[in-house]
């Protein structure tokens, strides 16, 4: 007997259509993956499963049984519980008080913690219950949030992108975790988009796009390439790559020492490298780990830095603006792109004037007319997926708002580019283009940095490699020279 | 059953009716608001609707009062937009008219017809004073700047009467709170004879395109609206904050300072204890009920000055109390927030 049927699930939004007569089945004991793109429609079915969102149409089968699932908690009364990417765990509390909130108030907080030590040792997650959770790696918040979701023997676990924080070395553990839950019965649907992933843990694979199953498969008996094609349709173009040559440094970072600027935030700790021209510097880390505040202070978001510890061309820029330091030939592509890379309201003509001005004339008087040029050439030069220049940004695509926002700033032809997670909830097509854009300003003699979580990534374009953990910068090492179980190592902190 | 439901965007169509459905709303409203009362409802709405527009001269009173409420909503327009909460306008309203009032007070019988200029100079100084105590504490102490703003208004009111029952106090006034009549020569030139609509009309009107130049056509405008919509993306573009939070307050300070100015200078003629007329608080909904853009703001100005007239119409006419200009303010604005909703979201029949 299946322990969850999903028979032609359909959901529409006033946009688009994010699930269309969508069939899922799950058998007892089994790791079932669901993989597809942003935007394919897997969110949307899993908060159907989990009852935060009511499906227009189909039937959902609970141990053979028709069920309705109006709420999470009718979802939980059936026995399933849901692990989100986001953390949902207040920093003041301890793991143990976090998971007494979400369970009923009958049990005692003496008992909750009992409980959670033997859920924890029972599974191998290494969880100490009193610690504040504000203290914990991102690691050890995950483990807590699994741990709270296994409080009520659940029949089926959802997991959504649970590696995207993990180390290489704490998915292993992750997986060795979830096999011993699988074989006590428990179902687990196991949603990414990583590939390799899913090939070595899961029994069977659901492949959405655009809101249709593609293909049911067994993942072991598939390639990558195979997936792949079975998710976006096709399979991205090879990168060409070339000798790099690096030149003269470009940007030399040294003893940069930061308190935090907020009381969660991670102190920089003698941070010491260098960018040369024509070459990209990758720096890999579990996220938290400084990456934010490295970021802030070399964009000059944050002016704290000690004097002299941030040069650009030998001129130091430690304290300057980033307007400044724009002009000097050092541009910024944030993490987040809504907000802070773009404003969400403004149209994207308006949004090139955070970076650009060109368009602005003698005493601030904008040229409007060169405002939507730009915006236009842009948005042709990197295949902006857009209405037009008049688009707001929050309009777009993740994926499309990203390519605007790289190519504004490889547009203004920089001598230096810091990119932080140029490829995040970004489609394979798109994540392929801005690789290859980024690639293509390094063989002009552009200095790049890029900081990302996803390895497979950095050592894909990265010239030589960085690791950035609780604060402080690993030496480099060239790509060539470097393992994925090495960096692994170091992104726990253990370097010589 | 009727549900709500999310538009994939916000929409433009809904955005320009909102105000006149609110409007609408506000009227029927206010009908039932008449028969409640007793009073015939036709003539109730005439009272607000077609009195103040049916003569030259009833078209020049509404000039007249419309003429401060737009000075003062295009300021607070730039600071709403900026993401600065200046509810304090009216305090700066009324310094920009106790500093007027000062330099008209100078003013000899030999002072030429300029002397209006630096009269109104002086206002602007007031109101930009006013709003610069409420920007420091927030540069200096992050203090609120809505509490501030707001808690100042009482404070120039304290001031003002405190100038009218003292020092400033008029020997010859038979001991009413008030100053001096000011001097002829101190008085904004009008602009007809017979009415008492003045330069502040042409003032007003040039302000609006000034505003209009600054909001959508200059570079600082554009740095005060992005630290106002997303201040993250302001910090990395490298859009000071302070330089925001000064530029908004001193320029809706100074605007409300004008307002104040060009009142004692022109229609009052001399400062008393009931120059504070509430124009700083109706800019607010002023402000909002234009959408925070120059040109609808010049309507909303001028139909609250319609709820200004017909409340004072109203007392005299019907026989009700003149609050009922707050009254109508207050369902407009309302009845605006409400119909907002349509913006981002339509109406659907639940199956």
């Amino acid at each position: 007997m299946l322990r969850l049927a999903l028979a032609d699930i359909s959901k529409q939004y006033p946009a688009v259509k994010a699930n269309d007569r969508v069939s899922l089945r799950v058998a007892a004991g089994e790791i079932h993956a669901v993989l597809g793109e942003n935007g394919a429609g897997k969110s949307t079915l899993m908060k159907i499963i989990y009852g935060a969102v009511r499906p227009d149409e189909g039937e959902i089968r609970w141990n053979g049984e028709p069920v309705e699932i109006a709420s999470p908690a009718a979802a939980r009364a059936l026995g399933i519980s849901m692990v989100y990417q986001h953390f949902s765990l207040f920093d003041t509390l301890t793991a143990a008080e976090n998971v007494w909130l979400g369970l009923d108030r009958s049990l005692s907080l003496a008992a909750v913690t009992a409980r959670i030590r033997e859920v924890a040792g029972v599974y191998g997650l290494d969880v100490d219950p009193v610690r504040p959770v504000h203290t914990l790696s991102v690691g050890e918040k995950q483990r807590v949030e699994i741990v709270r979701a296994l409080m009520t023997n659940p029949k089926l676990l959802i997991l959504d992108e649970p590696t995207s924080v993990l180390t290489p070395q704490a998915v292993q553990t992750l997986f060795v975790t979830l096999r011993k839950l699988a074989a006590e019965g428990c179902s687990i649907l196991y949603i990414s988009h990583k590939l390799d992933e899913i090939r070595a843990l899961c029994h069977h694979c659901t492949v959405l796009r655009a809101g249709k199953v593609t293909g049911v498969v067994d993942p072991a008996k598939e390639s990558n390439a195979s997936l792949s094609r079975l998710m976006i349709g096709a399979e991205p173009p090879p990168l060409q790559h070339r000798e790099s040559r690096p030149g003269a440094v470009v940007l030399a970072v040294k003893g940069l020492t930061l308190a935090e600027e907020d009381p969660f935030g991670t102190a920089l700790d003698g941070v010491s490298f260098d960018v040369r021209a024509g070459e990209i510097v990758g720096i890999a880390g579990v996220s938290g780990n400084g990456q934010q505040e490295l970021m802030a202070a070399i964009s000059g978001e944050d002016v704290r830095a000690p004097a002299g510890s941030i040069r650009l061309f030998a001129a130091d820029i430690s304290r300057q603006s980033p307007r400044t330091r724009r002009r000097a030939g050092l541009h910024f592509v944030p993490e987040e792109r809504l907000g802070r890379g773009a404003v969400p309201t403004l149209s994207l003509a308006q949004n090139t004037l955070l970076t650009r001005t060109r368009a602005v004339g003698r005493g601030g008087w904008l040229r409007v007319g060169d405002v939507r040029s730009l915006a236009e050439s842009l948005i042709r030069r990197f295949n902006v997926k857009a209405g037009g220049p008049g688009s707001a940004a929050k309009s777009l695509s993740g994926g499309n708002l990203q390519k605007f926002i790289v190519g504004r700033e490889i547009d203004a032809e920089p001598k230096l580019l810091v990119v932080s997670q140029p490829t995040w909830g970004v489609d394979v097509g798109a994540a392929a283009q801005i690789r290859g854009e980024l690639l293509a300003l390094r063989d002009n003699g552009c200095a790049v940095l890029v900081v990302s979580e996803e390895l497979d990534e950095l050592f894909e374009i990265s010239d030589r490699l960085l690791v950035i953990a609780q604060g402080r910068v690993s030496p480099s090492v060239p790509v060539a020279e470097a393992s994925v179980a090495m960096i692994g190592e170091w992104m726990s902190g253990l370097w010589a | 059953m009727l549900r709500l439901e999310a538009r994939p965007e916000p929409s433009r169509a809904m955005s320009m009716a909102s105000p006149l459905i609110a409007l609408a709303i506000t009227v029927v409203i206010g009908t039932v608001l008449f028969v409640l009362l007793g009073k015939d409802p036709l003539r109730g709405l005439a009272v607000f609707f077609i009195e103040p527009v049916k003569s030259a001269y009833a078209l020049t009173e509404l000039a007249v009062k419309a003429t401060p409420l737009l000075l003062i909503a295009l300021g607070l327009a730039v600071c709403f937009r900026s993401n600065v909460w200046n509810i304090g306008a009216e305090g700066q309203f009324i310094l920009g008219a106790i500093f007027a009032s000062g330099v008209a007070m100078q003013a000899t019988p030999s002072t030429g017809d300029w002397f209006f200029v630096p009269v109104l100079i002086g206002g602007v100084f007031g109101g930009m004073c006013w709003a610069g105590i409420v920007a420091l504490l927030r540069d200096r102490f992050n203090a609120n700047e809505i509490l501030v703003s707001l808690m100042l208004v009482y404070v120039a009111e304290q001031v003002l009467n405190y100038l009218v029952y003292g020092p400033w106090k008029d020997p010859a006034g038979y001991n009413f709170p008030q100053t001096i009549t000011f001097l002829k020569s101190t008085q904004v030139p009008k602009l007809f004879a017979g009415y008492r609509v003045n330069v502040g009309v042409v003032v007003a009107a040039v302000a609006v395109a000034a505003f209009w130049v600054l909001l959508f056509r200059t570079y600082a405008g554009f740095q005060l609206q992005v630290g106002g919509l997303a201040p993250a993306a302001a910090r990395y573009a490298g859009f000071s904050s302070r330089k925001a939070l000064w530029t908004a307050l001193l320029l809706s300070g100074g605007m409300a300072g004008l307002a104040g100015g060009l009142e004692v200078a022109g229609p009052l003629g001399q400062l008393t204890p009931h120059v504070p007329a509430g124009y700083g608080f109706a800019a607010i909904i002023v402000a909002f009920v234009g959408r925070l853009h120059p040109v609808g703001i010049v309507l909303s100005a001028i139909l609250m000055s319609m709820f200004y007239i017909g409340g004072e119409l109203a007392q005299s006419r019907l026989g009700l109390p003149k609050s009922l200009t707050g009254v109508f303010q207050g369902l407009l604005l309302f009845s605006l927030l409400a119909c907002d909703t349509l913006v981002h979201y339509r109406i659907r029949r639940k199956t």
